[in-house]
């Protein structure tokens, strides 16, 4: 028997969660099997990673807990049925709309919730403060840099004020400086405002520096086969970059990431 | 002395003005040698007429040509305007529905592939109005590249904000005009540069069929009119308006196209390197 079924097997330390994945499977209509029997739970104010190879299912995973999909089999249980602001979703990339200012690309899931611009620049203006980009409001996407454009994209999933944040390896296309900076910042907010957050990410370094609980995946079939949780404490900073505890973590999540892929 | 021709365009007042002297300069040097040309070698007017006798044509003809000129240029006008209505509204009907699209698109497809000089006649013969049918012709062959422009474009909004629109429950109306709209505008801009130019020549091209016949007094028709008289300059004045005519619409297609995607998109954008 592995370490990582052991792993498994240890109940989820989440007692109600937010919402749940039962028995999910799903299946393309080219047969491919993306997830198998996914069986978690996510609790309020988590910050959870889902850490894999490519083709794991991590991103399929994200998208039918956003609802873009359906699971092919079993069911997603949210303890409260989200409501179209309650979720927020960060792609790869920014995806802006580049005919559009920096705060009409905010202001769009308010605009498409029927909010006029004037009466939800105060929340607009709010949501670019977060993410460091007071001043910008006017500017357009192509005159900001990739790091710029991915804060615009973090500042427009924040604005409705989610439940849960979605992120599909948004800082996986950024330089390593930009990166860690944008990683920094996102624990900040984190840390400041506890939404619950499932990151999805291929570096183990940055889900131990972010999680409070990394799922780590194998592929084919797509599934789950760690659950491992990060026990430092929050705040981190750039001294836990440099820490034992963050090292012991690293090693401990690379060898359950080594273990998945050799299954 | 500058080595490196490259560095010319560091002075934009510089190179905005070669730019439009350069083509001046070319106009110059090619209407002179023509004029010098026929005046050396006495070549007859009928044959060949000297620039300065076609402008001398062109001042003369001026106030008979004009009433010709308006009837073109509305006609091209309108044609050009019913293929952004025509063709816009058509490429938004395909968008709702592959289905829409694969029963009409190869109707649409059939009437462009058919040569309008080959179709004209017949329009001329079953509409009553030379007028309406002139416009039809011209609209037959505008307003495709307009549709088909427009319908990719409406096709390649982001697959991320697509999904990005359905996550927040956007209506189908919402996504329409808020992200397919948008993102299909520089399509139906460089659709639109297409169509501007060949509405003026398809409608050139009607009048040519339906020729004296017809009671169109179009400038094509005041071609074909010197030409039975063998007045060459006057030919050529014609000539001369339909360029400026042709240039004109495209300036015009291209200001609005800038107008509207400079602030944002690739193709408008000025790059230093």
């Amino acid at each position: 028997m592995t370490v990582a079924s052991d792993l498994l097997e240890r109940p989820s330390q989440v007692s109600s969660p937010l919402v749940r994945f039962e028995g999910v499977g799903k299946t393309f209509r080219n047969g491919t099997k993306a997830l198998v029997g996914l069986d978690v739970g996510i609790g309020a104010g988590e910050f959870v990673s889902l850490l894999g190879p490519s083709g794991c299912g991590k991103s399929t995973a994200l998208r039918l807990l956003a609802g873009l999909g359906r699971p092919s089999s079993g069911r997603i249980a949210w303890s409260e049925p989200p409501d179209r602001h309650d979720i927020g979703f960060v792609f790869q990339e920014p995806t802006l709309m580049p005919w559009a200012s920096v705060a009409r690309n905010v202001h769009l899931p308010l605009k498409l919730q029927g909010l006029r611009y004037r009466a939800s620049m105060p929340r607009v203006e709010e949501a670019l403060e977060m993410v460091g980009l007071e001043g910008f409001a006017a500017s357009y996407p192509r005159e900001l840099s990739g790091g710029m454009k991915m804060r615009v994209s973090i500042a427009r999933a924040l604005v409705t004020q989610p439940r849960i944040l979605l992120m599909d390896e948004p800082f996986a296309a950024l330089d390593e400086i930009t990166r860690s900076r944008l990683n920094g910042d996102l624990l900040h907010l984190w840390t400041e405002r506890r939404f619950t957050t499932v990151f999805v990410t291929h570096s183990v370094y940055e889900s131990v520096f972010l999680s409070s609980r990394i799922l780590v995946m194998a592929a084919r079939p797509g599934r789950i086969v760690a659950d491992l949780p990060v026990d430092a404490p929050f705040p981190r900073d750039e001294a836990f970059r440099m820490s034992e505890s963050y090292n012991r973590h690293c090693r401990a999540v690379s060898a359950a990431l080594r273990r998945a892929m050799e299954q | 002395m500058r080595a490196d021709v490259d560095d010319a365009p560091e002075d934009p007042g510089s190179g905005r003005l070669l730019k439009i002297i350069l083509p001046l300069a070319v106009a110059a040097v090619l209407l002179g040698s023509c004029e010098a040309a026929v005046r050396i070698y006495e070549i007859p007017h009928y044959l060949m007429p000297s620039p300065s006798r076609v402008f001398d044509s062109l001042w003369t003809d001026f106030p008979s040509l004009v009433p010709s000129w308006l009837v073109t240029i509305q006609i091209t006008g309108l044609a050009l305007l019913f293929s952004v209505l025509g063709g816009g509204a058509l490429a938004i009907l395909f968008a709702q529905s592959p289905w829409i699209e694969r029963a009409f698109l190869p109707y649409a497809v059939v009437l462009q592939v058919t040569p309008v000089v080959a179709i004209a006649p017949l329009i001329i013969i079953y509409v009553p109005s030379t007028y309406a049918a002139l416009l039809l012709c011209a609209w037959i062959v505008a307003f495709f590249p307009i549709l088909s422009n427009t319908t990719i474009g409406l096709h390649s909004a982001d697959h991320n904000l697509v999904d990005l629109f359905q996550l927040y429950g956007a209506s189908r109306w919402q996504t329409l005009t808020q992200l397919r709209l948008p993102s299909a505008l520089p399509y139906f801009l460089a659709g639109l540069k297409v169509s501007g130019g060949l509405s003026l020549i398809a409608a050139v091209v009607a009048e040519y069929v339906a020729g004296t016949a017809g009671t169109g007094t179009g400038l094509a028709y005041r071609v074909l009119e010197n030409s039975y008289r063998m007045n060459i300059p006057g030919m050529f004045a014609c000539l001369l308006l339909l360029a400026f005519t042709g240039v004109a619409i495209f300036g015009l297609t291209s200001f609005v196209s800038w107008l509207l995607l400079h602030r944002w998109h690739d193709s408008a954008l000025a790059r230093e390197r």
